[in-house]
């Protein structure tokens, strides 16, 4: 028979628990839910949107009676649970309706905070907190004129605003001298007090509310100073507070909230908590992106799976007013030891602060162009250094994912026909449409949905502001470092450590000593196989069926399922035998498009897999081998013709990059990897976008690393300038070295260098030579086993089963 | 209605969590061989923009197609939602370690 859970509490958190619950075992339990409001489940967040007008009751459904039905589970709407049976495992509802349950969620939710003067409990007194009061204040606005709202945070501005566009003359009366002193610093609360009273706010602040005055229906708001003001409508939004009522009458310990622990169990084992309700680790929260994040772990635990766990969130908040962009995070105001960068153009209406400690960031907050509020977020959120590029970092992410957009990448003032994914041609309202229709709150439900930025993801960034802007800021930020995929919990660095310290030799191991979840997909198979040949090069035997096709084949897909071939040319040199050699290829395969590359090769297009074999031992009888133009691997060393031939070269840059190429090939990497050499500074090879590029000068060789020339270009940095070719070739060695062991899977130089940043790198190669050699030296170990040309082995009939049919028919 | 069961060649041709190609008139079939050694007959075309799904990374009872990452259920030929569409799928059953094809699709899906 089936167990039963009981959830009471039909809100956000509550019902997003059963949904995750579903998703990992659908049959498990018979689900029966109590929620005391006469609705489906909502999304309480949007209830400004609502009131502001922007949005309807039905819009904001999350959950509609059809889905309970559909999914098997009982609703007991418009019910309140007053008592629950410990011992009988039983809930009872005031109605006298009685559940029993072998577990039991609570998602209770929180109270509003109703402040205690005479006069509380007028009519026209109300909070804001349901759909409820939000009916009452749109019929309130209906009937009369002056509503004061007592509060400044986030929900009473929200509440003034709607209330103020339903027509009503508004004042927000606040306790404090600044609005949100909670989430905003004085500067950026007087830009937000400015601009609300611009669109027609009034403010009474530093105002401490005495009584509300009133015969039947509240008519006059009067303060400690005796001064009064008229009021038809008084709205409380000073705050909320857990509600764990039930939870303390029956017994189960709380403090300010329903004590839970990392797995979401409360005191006592069959009853699990999570939403606003719960006390974690000390810590209360009130925002969603938390939430969610309980109700995955608490998920977890209801299948059985037992490896989540909840280790607090990091927040960030967003006001939802259209027009007004403000965004905080963290601790934004600093103590003696932290220093605070600013900027502000009061012109523009542009604020931003950063609180820093020991060049990591504490906290922030931004007002007016809070685009860069989600990198800030993640730099944060990563203890990132942020040394590096702490001289600009109040300017923004220079080359933030923005597709193109540049300045103009104030979402909210893009037109729907704007394109934020140039790869799927996917628009900013086909975005929000599908945002809102389909109920997304997730970057990655946005990329199942509508592919933007699921294949280059250089808009990233841009389709996370889109998501935080549509659906009110809290959600699309994830609250703790990535897992590598949806098949584990572990991130990539975990993974690696494991690898090596278990001494795990191949990926079922690896998944079995770190719990993976499924048999993995075709996200962490490559990441695996590839850490795995990073750490073991002599012991480890590749899993070529966890490498995509390009790899496992040596050739790239094309989208006709034809492949193509690219043979090395060392340093981008190339002989008239090697030229007749292809011309004779191309001429005997009817090759359809022969086309010079841009890492100075030739590749041959239209191929059919059949015949790679066949093609490649023709190659290698004019001595040419792969090219690894298909994998995330070396790829081409670029060079130019140096001072063999060119009257400006300072040295020899051709041989300075067939040496590199020869050192280098064959080597597998967490990414492509790219490097040239260029004979003076003029840089005709363009080493400065590459992963590692050498630049002569009549001194030596300067060393540039972390180049990008795609996505999102990025130019190296300088690492050093040393001598002789033979210390080129060790720094390259060390730096590859390090980034094969550091990087994450899927993750080129540029972006890794950000993470780790360039003093890293500079620690690791510059200031411990010891230290450089030994990767140097590791990297030429690891180089012994990989230096086999692939096609060579195919050509001689290696793996034939993948280039032939199984059959042929007909 | 009585299959034309047609050998193909064996189990251990068709490398684990891997695919071969079987060539016919009517265009390719890809047979699929899980971690558990069960077999999966598909039309080697991704519904999304024809991709070779022999190609692409096996998992579990699903492949991802080399082209665009699209996932495929190997049983249905169903794509993963929210993606939609689906490739036919063939009768295909062990005789020992033969693999035996029908090249009559399975009904259900239009894009046979």
């Amino acid at each position: 028979m089936k167990e039963k859970l009981v959830l009471v509490g039909n809100g956000m958190a509550g019902v997003r628990t059963l949904e995750e619950l579903l998703k990992l075992t659908p049959e498990d339990y018979q689900i029966t839910v109590f929620g005391e409001e006469p609705y489906g489940n909502y999304n309480r967040i949007m209830l400004s949107p609502v009131l502001a007008g922007d949005k309807t009751i039905d819009e904001i459904m999350l959950n509609d009676e059809q889905w309970y039905e559909d999914n098997n589970i009982k609703l007991h709407k418009g019910k309140k649970v007053v008592d629950i049976d410990r011992v009988n495992r039983k809930v009872i509802a005031d109605d006298g309706t009685e559940e029993e349950y072998d577990r039991l969620l609570l998602a209770t939710g929180s109270k509003p905070f109703i402040i205690p003067v005479p006069g509380n409990d007028l009519d026209g007194v109300i909070s804001f907190r349901d759909i409820h009061d939000v009916d009452l204040m749109m019929d309130a606005s209906k009937k009369h004129k002056h509503a004061v709202v007592i509060g400044g945070g986030l929900l009473g501005l929200e509440a003034a605003n709607g209330l103020m566009l339903q027509g009503m003359s508004v004042t927000v009366v606040h306790l404090m001298d600044t609005l949100m002193e909670r989430q905003l610093d004085k500067p950026a609360a007087a830009m937000l007090k400015k601009s609300l009273e611009e669109k027609g706010l009034h403010f009474l602040m530093g105002a401490q509310t005495e009584a509300i005055i009133g015969k039947d229906r509240v008519e006059k708001v009067r303060f400690k100073d005796g001064s009064e003001i008229y009021a038809d409508l008084v709205v409380m939004a000073v705050g909320i507070r857990p509600n764990f009522e039930l939870a303390e009458k029956v017994g189960i310990h709380c403090e300010r909230g329903i004590v839970v622990n990392d797995t979401m169990q409360t005191f006592d084992p069959r009853v699990y908590a999570v939403g606003e309700c719960v006390q974690h680790r000390g810590q209360t929260y009130g925002l969603v992106a938390p939430l969610f994040e309980m109700g995955k772990v608490c998920a977890n635990h209801f299948a059985k799976l037992g490896i989540g766990r909840y280790e607090g969130s990091v927040t960030s908040t967003k006001l939802k007013v259209t027009g007004i962009d403000l965004f905080s995070a963290g601790d934004f105001t600093g103590d003696e030891n932290s220093e605070d960068l600013v900027f502000q153009d009061a012109a523009r209406g542009v604020y931003r602060k950063l609180v820093v400690k020991d060049n990591k960031i504490l906290g922030t907050v931004m007002y007016g162009d809070t685009i860069d509020g989600t990198w800030y977020f993640d730099l944060m959120r990563d203890e990132t250094d942020i040394t590096d590029f702490r001289e600009n970092i109040l300017f923004g992410q220079a080359h933030l994912g923005d597709s193109g957009h540049g300045d103009d990448n104030r979402i909210a003032q893009m037109s729907d026909s704007a394109e934020i994914c140039g790869c799927n041609g996917v628009c900013k309202g086909d975005i929000v449409n599908a945002i809102t229709e389909k109920k997304l709150f997730t970057l990655d439900d946005v990329r199942a949905h509508t592919k933007a930025s699921s294949s280059c993801g250089s808009c990233t960034a841009l389709v996370e502001s889109l998501l935080a802007h549509t659906v009110g800021g809290d959600y699309s930020t994830a609250p703790h470092l990535k897992p590598m995929c949806g098949c584990t919990e572990h991130t990539h660095d975990e993974v690696r450590a494991s690898i090596k310290a278990q001494e795990l030799k191949s990926v079922p191991a690896v998944m079995d000593a770190m719990n993976w979840k499924t048999g993995g997909c075709s996200k962490c198979r490559p990441a695996l196989n590839y850490y795995l040949l990073c750490q073991w090069p002599d012991k480890y035997k590749d899993d070529s069926q966890s490498r995509f096709i390009n790899e496992r084949a040596h050739a790239n897909i094309q989208k006709d399922a034809t492949y193509s071939v690219i043979p090395r040319m060392w340093g981008g040199g190339t002989t008239p035998e090697e030229l007749r050699k292809i011309a004779d290829v191309a001429e005997k395969f009817n090759v359809k498009t022969v086309h010079v590359t841009g890492g100075q090769r030739i590749a041959l297009y239209g191929l059919k897999k059949e015949e790679l074999p066949v093609i490649w031992g023709e190659l290698n009888e004019a001595g040419m081998v792969s090219g690894h133009a298909y994998g995330k691997a070396l790829r081409t060393v670029k060079t130019c013709v140096g001072k063999e031939w060119c009257r400006f070269g300072t040295q020899d840059s051709t041989h300075m990059g067939i040496e590199l190429e020869k050192m280098t090939w064959g080597s597998w990497t967490p990414h492509k990897f790219k490097m040239a050499a260029s004979g003076c500074p003029r840089n005709c090879a363009e080493a400065t976008i590459k992963d590692f590029g050498v630049v002569c000068v009549d001194s030596g060789y300067e060393l540039h690393v972390g180049g990008n020339g795609g996505i999102k270009v990025r130019a190296t940095d300088l690492l050093c300038t040393v001598k002789t070719e033979e210390e080129v070739l060790e720094y390259c060695a060390a730096f590859m070295q390090i980034y094969r062991e550091g990087a994450h899977y899927m993750e080129r130089t540029a972006p890794w260098i950000e993470r780790v940043g360039l003093t890293y790198v500079k620690e690791r190669l510059l200031d411990d030579p010891e230290g450089r050699k030994a990767a140097a030296e590791r990297f030429l170990f690891a180089q012994k086993f990989a230096q086999d040309d692939p096609w060579e082995e195919r050509a001689k009939g290696a793996e034939a089963h993948e280039f032939t049919p199984i059959k042929k028919i007909g | 209605m009585s299959e034309n069961w047609i050998e193909v060649g064996n189990l251990n041709e068709i490398p684990a969590l891997g695919a071969r190609i079987v060539e016919t008139q009517d265009g390719n079939i890809a047979v699929f061989r899980t971690k558990d050694d069960e077999v999966f007959a598909v039309r080697d075309k991704c519904p999304h923009k024809g991709g070779p799904l022999s190609q692409g990374i096996v998992s579990g009872k699903k492949v991802a197609c080399p082209l665009h990452d699209w996932k495929i259920n190997l049983d249905s030929g169903e794509a993963v939602a929210p993606d939609e569409g689906c490739a036919a799928t063939f009768p295909v059953k062990m005789d020992g370690d033969k693999i035996l094809l029908s090249l009559t699709p399975n009904e259900g899906c239009p894009n046979s």
